[in-house]
């Protein structure tokens, strides 16, 4: 029921538009495009130790993401999808949650579950599909997840995390816990229905919530004037009554000045935010896609040159916390690393066909049982036929 | 006649549907600039126009909704879900919009002219969300109907007369085949009439039927069957809603035996309602039990995919057990 009071406000007795541009909304930044601190920006809680697991974790995903990429090209893995571009707007956004939070992402957000502490192994299991994949297997390579990291497991489907994420900070306000819930998603997933369900029950039901948007230009082809005619995604939480911040995604320290921000006023008022991160994706949407075709070299480069890790990496620089022999070193480590780990987890044995029928129902029902025992009769009369032939019983 | 594959075939069928008739439009997620993430509607934004063939924002029920609007209009939409995987969130615009429209309103309103392509099925090592065949979701909705092509040819033929059709038409293209498949396809248009099924090939002991993708392993069951002298008659259902019961019973009326293969897993499947009503019609002639070689009642999976999948090989025992019954 509207309010009496809706009418008692301002008034206006000439028919005239408040404008669809009307709210324009600043971006938060801390770095300029040099890595330097702008004069009089508000810093981020952060001391060397937290900066050094920061840039670990970007070093690792590029070396991660590059290896994939190939291994991808060498027919290895099927299929990969990079964070090249939002290492800063992932990294530095994970690194403003405590470990207690759930974090329920889109896709492109691995670098947050790596800063986590998910291991190569770990990925490399999962990339692989093998008997180790936390997953079992189960999903195409990408669709990470760990119930002890705080990181549920990926879902294709786009938004369809959001409004979840407005029902589990529900659940963890009304327990008591001194967490809340992160909820990645893109700026082209915005334009589903569930994103704006999400949104508005989070706002109505005082989800503690914070809904945090890859702004990245591109989904898959098509680029963000044709996916919105506003401002952005910022304004529609200002819409459904949500606070809201924009922040340079390839300035580390305004991301995580954004989060740590955010947190505590999720947390002190029960109440969602929006952040809108701005950002790029630099790669391509995933190997099955080639952006050549709907976009220029020179856009990627100018995108390039403010990248979110040169410019954090040159902060450390200037802050005497980080240097080049020590980066050279890190890369060093973290190839050899990941190389060893792909070797190893591709010749892992994959899973066994009774996970086939697993995991459907908390128990496997009889129709199910009966169905994988035809099937095992059926591999059992062509063998050649059926790589789970191979499997030692 | 040039030669197509399923993509081409597609592309022209569109093309020639936007030619002759320009409140025809074309649109879905990169359908655009881009020609889609598969490719088939390449070009058509260049010939005709940004307005009649675009990039939608990223919405399934946004992209069905508004075709519903455009079509109750009079315009003729043919709306792309990237993957079938991803209609769901228009399924409340299909179900209760789309396939009501006509009826709710007396025939005041109608959206016969909307078609909705989507890419379906596995065999692509997609997993859960890239493989799904969800054609039984709408076969149970009365109001649409539900086609599926198995080559180029039938594709484009197929295609033109849904466009043409005055029902709303769900389209599932298997991707499996859009690259793989390479057929003789006429320049010209020309259609193929929806609700027909064809028999592929005539046999004299079993009926294979099935559908899309899943011909092509019906196909291959059918010539092993055949050099153990077993006699198949393999029928292409086509349409699914409605569906062609008539030439159905005829052929297991000559051959007194059934075998229905589909992707999609086999309860709440498609070949259960088939099943049914050829037992009605044919009871006396049968010889043997009606089976299902389907997928199993699992999600779609991804590393053991090739067990999961109803292939030549389980239709070839079905074959054998059901001229041993």
């Amino acid at each position: 029921m509207n309010r009496p009071e809706h009418n008692a406000g301002t008034s206006i007795h000439q028919a005239s538009f408040i404008s669809g541009q009307a709210l324009s909304i600043p971006t938060l930044r801390v770095l300029n495009d040099d890595g330097v601190v702008i004069d009089g920006a508000q810093m981020p809680q952060i001391d060397q130790a937290l900066a050094l697991r920061i840039y670990d974790t970007m070093a690792y995903i590029r070396v991660l993401d590059e290896r994939m990429v190939s291994a991808q090209r060498q027919g290895r893995v099927s299929f990969y999808m990079t964070c090249k571009g939002e290492e800063a707007s992932i990294i530095g956004s994970a690194a403003g949650l405590s470990d207690d939070d759930m974090i329920m992402a889109q896709y492109r957000e691995h670098a947050a579950i790596r800063y986590r502490g998910f291991t190569s192994d770990n990925f490399m299991n999962q990339l692989f599909s093998n008997g180790k994949d936390l997953g079992k297997g189960r999903q195409m390579p990408i669709h990470y997840g760990s119930n002890e990291l705080n990181y549920m497991t990926i879902s294709s489907p786009l938004a369809t995390q959001i409004p979840q994420a407005t029902g589990y900070a529900y659940g963890q306000r009304l327990q008591g816990r001194d967490a809340i819930t992160m909820c990645y998603f893109g700026e082209g997933a915005a334009s589903e229905g569930d994103f704006h369900a999400g949104l508005n029950m989070a706002a109505v039901l005082k989800a503690p919530t914070i809904f945090y948007c890859r702004n990245n230009g591109y989904a898959i082809s098509t680029s963000t004037d044709e996916q919105f005619a506003g401002d952005g995604i910022a304004p529609r939480g200002v819409g459904y009554g949500i606070e809201t911040m924009r922040v340079d995604g390839n300035d580390c320290l305004a991301v995580l000045l954004a989060v740590q921000t955010a947190r505590e006023y999720v947390l002190a008022h029960n109440k969602p935010v929006l952040i809108e991160a701005m950002s790029y994706r630099l790669g391509a949407h995933s190997t099955s896609d080639d952006p050549s075709g709907y976009r220029s070299k020179e856009e990627e480069e100018l995108w390039a040159k403010i990248d979110g890790v040169l410019r954090f990496k040159a902060w450390m620089q200037a802050q005497g916390w980080w240097t080049q022999e020590q980066d050279d070193a890190l890369y060093a480590k973290y190839r050899e690393e990941v190389l060893n780990a792909l070797k190893v987890a591709e010749k892992v044995a994959p899973p066994t066909l009774n996970e086939l029928v697993s995991d459907v129902y908390s128990d496997v029902p009889t129709h199910l049982q009966q169905q994988l025992s035809e099937l095992k009769q059926h591999i059992a009369k062509y063998p050649a036929h059926y790589p789970a032939a191979k499997e030692s019983h | 006649m040039a030669q197509m594959n399923l993509l081409h075939a597609i592309n022209n069928a569109l093309d020639l549907a936007m030619e002759k008739n320009d409140k025809v439009l074309c649109f879905g997620e990169d359908v655009g600039h881009f020609g889609g993430v598969f490719r088939s509607t390449s070009g058509l934004q260049d010939k005709y126009g940004k307005e009649r063939c675009f990039n939608t924002p990223l919405t399934e029920q946004g992209i069905i909704g508004f075709a519903n609007g455009l079509a109750a209009q009079g315009s003729v939409p043919i709306a792309e879900i990237q993957f079938a995987d991803y209609i769901f969130p228009a399924f409340d615009q299909i179900v209760n919009e789309t396939a009501k429209f006509r009826y709710r309103s007396g025939n005041e309103f109608n959206v016969g002219s909307l078609v909705i392509r989507t890419p379906y099925g596995g065999g692509i090592a997609g997993g859960l969300y890239h493989s799904q065949s969800p054609e039984a979701y709408f076969t149970g909705t009365p109001g649409i109907k539900v086609v599926v092509p198995r080559n180029p040819h039938q594709a484009k033929g197929l295609l033109l007369a849904s466009i043409n059709d005055d029902n709303p038409v769900v389209f599932f293209e298997p991707k499996r085949l859009y690259r793989a498949s390479i057929g003789e396809v006429p320049e010209e248009a020309y259609e193929i009439e929806l609700g027909k099924a064809e028999v592929v090939s005539a046999g004299s002991d079993v009926t294979l039927l099935g559908w899309g993708a899943q011909m092509e392993y019906i196909e291959k069951a059918s010539d092993m069957a055949k050099e153990i002298g077993i006699s198949c008659e393999v029928v292409d259902l086509r349409t699914l809603l409605p569906w062609d019961v008539e030439t159905i019973a005829q052929s297991v009326t000559k051959t007194g035996r059934l075998i229905i293969s589909h992707e999609a897993p086999l309860t709440g499947g498609f070949a259960g309602e088939i099943s049914a009503t050829i037992s009605e019609k044919c009871f006396l002639h049968l010889e043997s039990p009606i089976s299902r070689v389907c997928g199993l009642d699992t999600p779609y999976p991804l590393i053991q995919e090739k067990e999961y999948i109803a292939d030549h090989l389980k239709i070839f025992e079905a074959i054998k057990a059901s001229v041993n019954f």
